[in-house]
C-alpha cells in the first residue's frame, strides 16, 4: 500500500501547529465567506491569496490554507440558502429548494445539521477517491471529447423537469430565459461580440454570480420593500426547531448521501462541468428515484441532504483534474491552479512524483479540514442559527449591503451592479408571475458550456451531426437524457399522486 | 477578516522613497481581468520585485479591473484616469490582438504610453505522443492536403493569440487559405492539452508555459517552437519553425502601459523602473520558474514594437475575415 505510506507522509507534513492554526482560520474564514451572498469560493481563495503571499509562507502551508478556504465556503454556502433563500455560492443553489420550505416549516436547525453532515459525508469520501483514484480518473476526464460533454449538458437539460414540478411551462420558459442570457458576450467560436452592444462591460457575457445575487438577494429585498417592512421573507412564525436531526431522519438520507457523493465526484472530476452540476445532477437524480410522495420541494430533508453531498463530493473531485492534469475543474480551482503556478510548482501528470510532499500534505490538509468543519458545522450551527433571530427591517438591509460590496469586488466595476439591480427587478417581476428562478441560473450556468461543447464538436467534425453520437458513451449519456425525459411523462402520473397547482405563499420562490 | 485590514494598514504606514526626478506616492498596478490570470501574476510579480528592489515606496497596489478581455480597464484608463502618474496597467500580446482587431470599441494603442516588456512566453505547437506527425512541414502538408483531416485546439477564442500563431505558421508554410484551418477555441490551454490526449484533437497551439506540465511527462511531442532561437532549459531539445524552414515566431509578450496623460518625468520613471526589474537576478528567477524567455524592449523600443506588431496582427486579420 504505497498510496496509504504516502498519506501518512502527507499527515505528518500536515500535522504541524502552524498549519492546524491556518486549517482552523482556513475553514472559519471559509464558512463565513461561503454564507455571505455573493461571496464564493472562488471570490474566498482569491481575497485570501495575497495574505498567504504577505505572510510568506512555503507552498504546503498556503495551499492548506486556501484549500480549508475552498472546501470552507463549500460548507458555508448552504446556511443562506436554507436561512434565507438566497444561494451563498452558485453550488448551494439548489439547497434552497427543500432547505428553505424547511426553514420556514420551523425545522432550521435540522436543516442545518443535516445539510452540514451531508457535506461532511461528501467531502469526506471524495477525498478517499481523489487518494486512491486520482491517476486512474483523469483517464475518466479523457474519455470526454466535445460531443460526450454536450450528451452530459443535454441530460442535465433532459433531466430539468424533476426540479421544477410545479409548472412545466414556466420552467421551460425559465430555462430558456436562462439560456438567452448564456449567449451574451464575445463568440469563442467565431470572436464576434453577440447581443453586445458595444458596451464592452458585457463581451465577457454576464457573470453568472451577478445574476444570481441580483434574481435572490436583491428580488428578496425588493419584496420586502414593497410590503414596507411587513410579514415577508423570514418571517416571525419560523422557529429554529432542534439543531441535532433524529436518527431517523440521519437514517432516511444516508443513501441519498451515498448516491450524491458518487456523482458529484464524477462531475467534479469532469473539467468545466464542477460542483453546480455535480449538486444538480445529485438533486434531480435523488428526485427521480425516491421522490415517492411529491415531497421534494417541500422541504424534503433528503433534497438538501442530496445536493450537499453532491457538491461538496464534486470539490473533491474538481482537485483530481487540477493536480494531475493542470486542467481547472471548476472557477475556485482555476484560482488554486494560478496560485500553484505562482508558488513554482507546475501541476501535471508528474506532480504526484516530483512533488509529493505537496500534495500529500495537502490531502492530508483535507481530512483534517474537513473534520474541523464538520465541529464547526454541527455542535457550533446554532451561532449561525442566530442570524435567524435577526429581524428582517434588520437584515435586508445587511444583504443588500453585501450585494453590492461583494459584487462590486469580482470586478471593481459600477457596470455590475447596474446588470445586478436588473437582474434584482427581473427577479422580482417573474416571483410575480410565479416563474422560478432556479432554471434561469441553470440555463446561464450549463447553457453556456453546452453551446460551446456543441460547436467544438461541430468544427471538429466539419458540421456531421452523427459524430455527436460517435462512441458508446455518447449514446449512452443521450440515451439516458431522453428516457429521463419521456419516463416521466408517461408513468409519472401512475407513480406520483396529483401534485395540486396551488397558489402559494407570495413573495417565496415557486420551487 | 480584521487581520487583512490590519496588514494592509501596515503597509499603507510603510514608506521608502528612492531619489528620482519623479516621486511616486501610492503606485498602483491595474491587472485588466479577474485574480488568478496571467495578467493578475504580471501586476502582483512585478509589484512584490518592485517593492523588494525598493524601486518603489511601500508596496504597490494591485486592483483587478476585469472585463471585456482587457476592454473595460483600457478604458477607464483612457477615459478617467487618464493623467495619473502612479498607475501602471498589465498588458500582453493579447491587448494588442485585440486593439488591432477594434475589439476595445474607439480606443488605440495611441491612446496610451507604452512602457516595456518583462519577457515572452513563446508559442508552440504539439501533437500527440503517438501521433505520426514528428515535425511542422509533415503537419503543414496534411493541413494544405486536406485541411479537414486536422484539427487545431488552443486556448484562445478564435482570431485571438494562439489561432493567429496557426495561421502565420500556416501561411508562411505555403497554405493558400488560411481560412481552412480547423481551429477549435477551448477555454484555456490546459483543455486544448487534455483533448489533444483524448484525441479529439490531431494538434496544439499554445504558449510554452501552458505545456510544460505535459512536455516533461512525455505526453505530447513539441513538433515546434515559435521563437527565434531554440529555448533554454526543458525545451532546448526541441527545434524551432525557423530551423523546419518556416519563419515564424509567435512571442506572447508580457509588459505594461500607462496612461497616456503621463508626464514625461513619470514615463522615465517608470521605464527606467521596469527596466531594473527586467535586469535584476530576482526577475531572471521568476522568468524561469515561469518559462518566460527574454525580451528586453523599454520606451521607445517598446512602443514600435507594439506599432509593428499590431499592424501585422491587422493584417492578417482582415485575411481571415474577422475584421472587415
Amino acid at each position: 500500500m504505497d498510496t496509504l505510506a504516502s498519506l501518512a507522509d502527507g499527515f505528518a507534513v500536515a500535522l504541524t501547529w502552524q498549519n492546524l492554526f491556518l486549517a482552523l482560520v482556513g475553514c472559519f474564514l471559509g464558512t463565513i465567506i461561503g454564507a455571505l451572498p455573493g461571496l464564493g469560493p472562488s471570490n474566498g481563495v482569491a481575497i485570501l491569496i495575497p495574505l498567504a503571499f504577505t505572510l510568506g509562507l512555503p507552498a504546503t502551508p498556503a495551499l492548506i490554507l486556501l484549500t480549508s478556504v475552498y472546501y470552507g465556503a463549500m460548507y458555508g454556502g448552504r446556511i443562506s440558502s436554507i436561512l434565507l433563500n438566497i444561494p451563498g455560492d452558485e453550488p448551494a443553489l439548489m439547497t434552497t429548494l427543500d432547505g428553505y420550505p424547511m426553514a420556514r416549516a420551523g425545522k432550521a436547525g435540522e436543516a442545518l445539521a443535516i445539510s452540514g453532515l451531508a457535506s461532511f459525508v461528501g467531502a469526506f469520501f471524495a477525498t478517499w477517491g481523489l487518494v486512491f483514484l486520482a491517476p486512474q480518473l483523469v483517464k475518466v476526464a479523457l474519455l470526454f471529447g466535445p460531443a460526450e460533454y454536450f450528451a452530459l449538458f443535454v441530460l442535465a437539460f433532459a433531466t430539468l423537469g424533476g426540479v421544477a414540478s410545479r409548472n412545466q411551462a414556466k420552467a421551460a420558459f425559465a430555462a430558456a430565459l436562462g439560456l438567452g442570457i448564456a449567449t451574451i458576450g464575445v463568440d469563442g467560436q467565431t470572436g464576434v461580440p453577440r447581443f453586445a452592444f458595444g458596451e464592452v462591460h458585457l463581451y465577457d457575457g454576464i457573470d453568472f454570480l451577478v445574476a444570481i445575487v441580483g434574481l435572490f438577494a436583491l428580488s428578496e429585498v425588493f419584496i420586502f420593500l414593497e410590503h414596507r417592512g411587513n410579514g415577508s421573507g423570514a418571517d416571525a412564525s419560523m422557529r429554529v426547531g432542534r439543531v441535532i436531526p433524529p436518527w431517523k431522519m440521519v437514517r432516511e438520507t444516508l443513501p441519498a448521501m451515498g448516491r450524491s457523493t458518487i456523482l458529484g465526484f464524477i462531475a467534479g472530476v469532469l473539467p468545466g462541468a464542477g460542483a453546480s452540476l455535480g449538486s444538480f445532477i445529485s438533486y434531480t437524480f435523488e428526485k427521480r428515484l425516491s421522490d415517492r410522495k411529491g415531497t421534494f420541494g417541500k422541504g424534503d430533508p433528503r433534497g438538501i441532504a442530496a445536493p450537499e453531498a453532491g457538491n461538496n463530493a464534486a470539490a473533491g473531485g474538481a482537485l483530481v483534474p487540477m493536480l494531475a492534469l493542470g486542467v481547472p475543474g471548476s472557477g475556485t480551482t482555476a484560482v488554486l491552479l494560478a496560485m500553484l503556478l505562482a508558488l513554482n510548482i507546475t501541476p501535471g501528470p508528474l506532480l504526484f512524483q516530483q512533488n509529493p510532499d505537496v500534495v500529500w500534505g495537502l490531502i492530508a490538509a483535507l481530512f483534517i479540514g474537513n473534520l474541523m468543519l464538520l465541529a464547526m458545522n454541527l455542535p457550533m450551527v446554532s451561532l449561525f442559527v442566530r442570524v435567524l433571530l435577526i429581524p428582517t427591517r434588520y437584515l435586508m438591509p445587511a444583504v443588500a449591503m453585501i450585494s453590492f460590496v461583494g459584487i462590486y469586488g469580482i470586478s471593481g466595476s459600477t457596470f455590475d451592479l447596474l446588470v445586478m439591480i436588473a437582474f434584482g427587478v427581473l427577479g422580482w417581476v417573474l416571483r410575480k408571475l410565479d416563474v422560478p428562478l432556479v432554471p434561469i441560473i441553470l440555463g446561464v450556468l450549463l447553457g453556456d458550456q453546452m453551446e460551446k461543447n456543441l460547436r467544438r464538436a461541430m468544427t471538429i467534425h466539419d458540421g456531421d451531426w452523427t459524430m455527436l453520437f460517435n462512441s458508446w458513451l455518447a449514446i449512452g449519456l443521450w440515451t439516458f437524457a431522453v428516457v429521463g425525459f419521456v419516463l416521466p411523462l408517461i408513468i409519472g402520473r401512475y407513480l406520483r399522486p396529483k401534485i395540486a397547482d396551488q397558489p402559494i405563499a407570495e413573495g417565496a420562490d415557486p420551487d | 477578516m480584521k487581520k487583512l485590514i490590519g496588514l494592509a494598514a501596515v503597509f499603507t504606514l510603510a514608506s521608502s522613497l528612492s531619489a528620482f526626478a519623479f516621486e511616486p506616492g501610492k503606485t498602483e498596478c491595474v491587472a485588466p481581468a479577474a485574480p488568478g490570470g496571467g495578467w493578475d501574476f504580471t501586476c502582483r510579480q512585478v509589484g512584490k520585485t518592485l517593492q523588494d528592489l525598493k524601486l518603489v515606496p511601500g508596496s504597490m497596489q494591485v486592483t483587478n479591473v476585469a472585463g471585456g478581455g482587457g476592454g473595460v480597464a483600457f478604458a477607464e484608463v483612457v477615459s478617467k484616469r487618464n493623467d495619473d502618474n502612479s498607475l501602471i496597467v498589465a498588458a500582453s500580446s493579447a491587448t494588442a490582438t485585440r486593439l488591432a482587431q477594434g475589439a476595445f470599441p474607439g480606443n488605440t494603442m495611441d491612446q496610451v504610453r507604452w512602457i516595456g516588456s518583462v519577457g515572452a512566453d513563446y508559442g508552440i505547437i504539439a501533437v500527440a505522443k503517438n501521433s505520426a506527425v514528428n515535425t511542422l512541414p509533415e503537419l503543414m502538408d496534411m493541413i494544405k492536403k486536406d485541411p479537414s483531416s486536422v484539427s487545431v485546439a488552443g486556448g484562445s477564442a478564435v482570431g485571438g493569440w494562439d489561432h493567429l500563431k496557426v495561421l502565420i505558421a500556416a501561411n508562411k508554410a505555403g497554405v493558400e487559405d488560411v481560412r481552412q484551418v480547423k481551429y477549435v477555441a477551448f477555454d484555456g490551454g490546459g483543455e486544448a492539452v487534455t483533448q489533444l490526449l483524448a484525441g479529439s484533437v490531431q494538434a496544439f497551439t499554445g504558449d510554452a508555459s501552458e505545456a510544460k506540465g505535459f512536455v516533461d511527462s512525455g505526453d505530447i511531442k513539441v513538433i515546434a517552437v515559435l521563437a527565434p532561437e531554440r529555448l533554454e532549459g526543458d525545451f532546448a531539445s526541441f527545434p524551432t519553425a525557423k530551423e523546419q524552414g518556416i519563419d515564424v515566431i509567435g512571442a506572447n509578450w508580457r509588459g505594461f502601459y500607462a496612461p497616456g496623460g503621463m508626464s514625461d518625468e513619470a514615463y522615465d520613471y517608470w521605464v527606467d523602473a521596469v527596466g531594473k526589474v527586467y535586469a535584476s537576478d530576482e526577475w531572471k528567477g521568476i522568468m524561469a520558474a515561469n518559462g518566460l524567455a527574454p525580451l528586453d524592449l523599454q520606451g521607445e523600443e517598446f512602443q514600435a514594437f507594439v506599432k509593428e506588431s499590431i499592424e501585422s496582427i491587422t493584417n492578417l486579420s482582415k485575411q481571415i475575415g474577422i475584421v472587415k
